[in-house]
């Protein structure tokens, strides 16, 4: 179970709206490799994960994951606060804003709805742990990506905190791997698959 | 009393520090369970983030469902304070 802790992991104040930059931002909501995809992932990957090691920190990033969802979202709001029907032809966000107003919703940048094809969980520790260790590196581009279109300092600030956050997953995901590896044949790693063949 | 008051904004910026640094230890702990430096850093981090939220619901509302403090008040304080995207909020 999960209880809310009613502050950002990192506070977001941005005080001057953009909603062309909340359309861009959004993506790492509900885009391909945005924040939902990323705790779904990882929280749905844990169950059949055998080692304690790697289930606790598919747990705890899976959880984080969720704070950083949470913090995306409050950038995204505070973007698009008060517009007026003006700003939102103006910048384009007409679009979003005639099937959802001001709301969020988990969409990609091209306004693709959030999918969970946009990942796997695939039940074999090796696999799915190479798929975060890609995931964590998809949104830190993404971020990069995202970094090279804000020149507000506002909006800039929480990025690169999130940004920096995908390099430290990656990095416990390494070592999540080398876990499993450490408990497998290392003459032959897929040999077979500790979450099915074993039944353990 | 009054005069004992903790500065919002202060109470709030070392609640985030003081927070991640117990995240971020939580992660390198799952990884690497018996290290005793990281265990060491953990215990000091949770003893100053548990007081420091204590701190902040006594005067400012509770930031967690386990420091909302009833015993005194005739209402539920929990959804009084801004929400964190909100302004004002943390």
């Amino acid at each position: 179970m999960w209880n809310y802790e009613k502050r950002l992991q990192y506070p977001v104040k941005i005080t001057q709206t953009n909603p062309r930059l909340a359309q861009v931002i959004i993506s790492q909501f509900g885009g391909p490799d945005g924040e939902l995809g990323a705790s779904m992932r990882y929280l749905s990957q844990r169950y059949t994960m055998p080692y304690k090691e790697v289930t606790g920190t598919l747990t705890d990033v899976g959880t984080e994951e969720l704070a950083h969802l949470e913090i995306v979202c409050a950038i995204v709001y505070q973007l698009t606060k008060n517009l007026t029907p003006e700003e939102i032809e103006r910048s384009g966000f007409d679009k979003y804003y005639v099937d959802h107003t001001l709301a969020l919703w988990p969409q990609s940048a091209g306004g693709v709805p959030w999918s969970s094809t946009t990942f796997q969980s695939k039940g074999d520790p090796i696999t799915d742990l190479h798929e975060d260790m890609a995931a964590e590196q998809k949104a830190r581009t993404t971020y990069d990506n995202i970094l090279r279109l804000v020149k507000d300092p506002e909006v800039a600030d929480p990025i690169r905190f999130l940004r920096a956050r995908e390099i430290v997953h990656y990095q416990r995901f390494g070592e999540s791997l080398r876990i499993v590896q450490d408990h497998l044949d290392s003459r032959n790693f897929y040999a077979f698959n500790p979450a099915f063949d074993l039944g353990k | 009393m009054a005069e004992n008051r903790p500065c919002r904004k202060d109470l709030l910026h070392w609640i985030n520090v003081i927070s991640f640094a117990m995240n971020d230890t939580t992660l390198f702990l799952d990884t690497h369970p018996h290290n005793r430096e990281a265990l060491e850093f953990f215990e000091e981090c949770q003893s100053k983030r548990n007081r420091a939220l204590k701190e902040y619901a006594k005067y400012y509302g509770p930031l967690t469902i386990d420091t909302a403090d009833v015993s005194e008040t005739d209402r539920w304080n929990w959804i009084n304070e801004p929400w964190p995207w909100q302004e004002g909020g943390c």
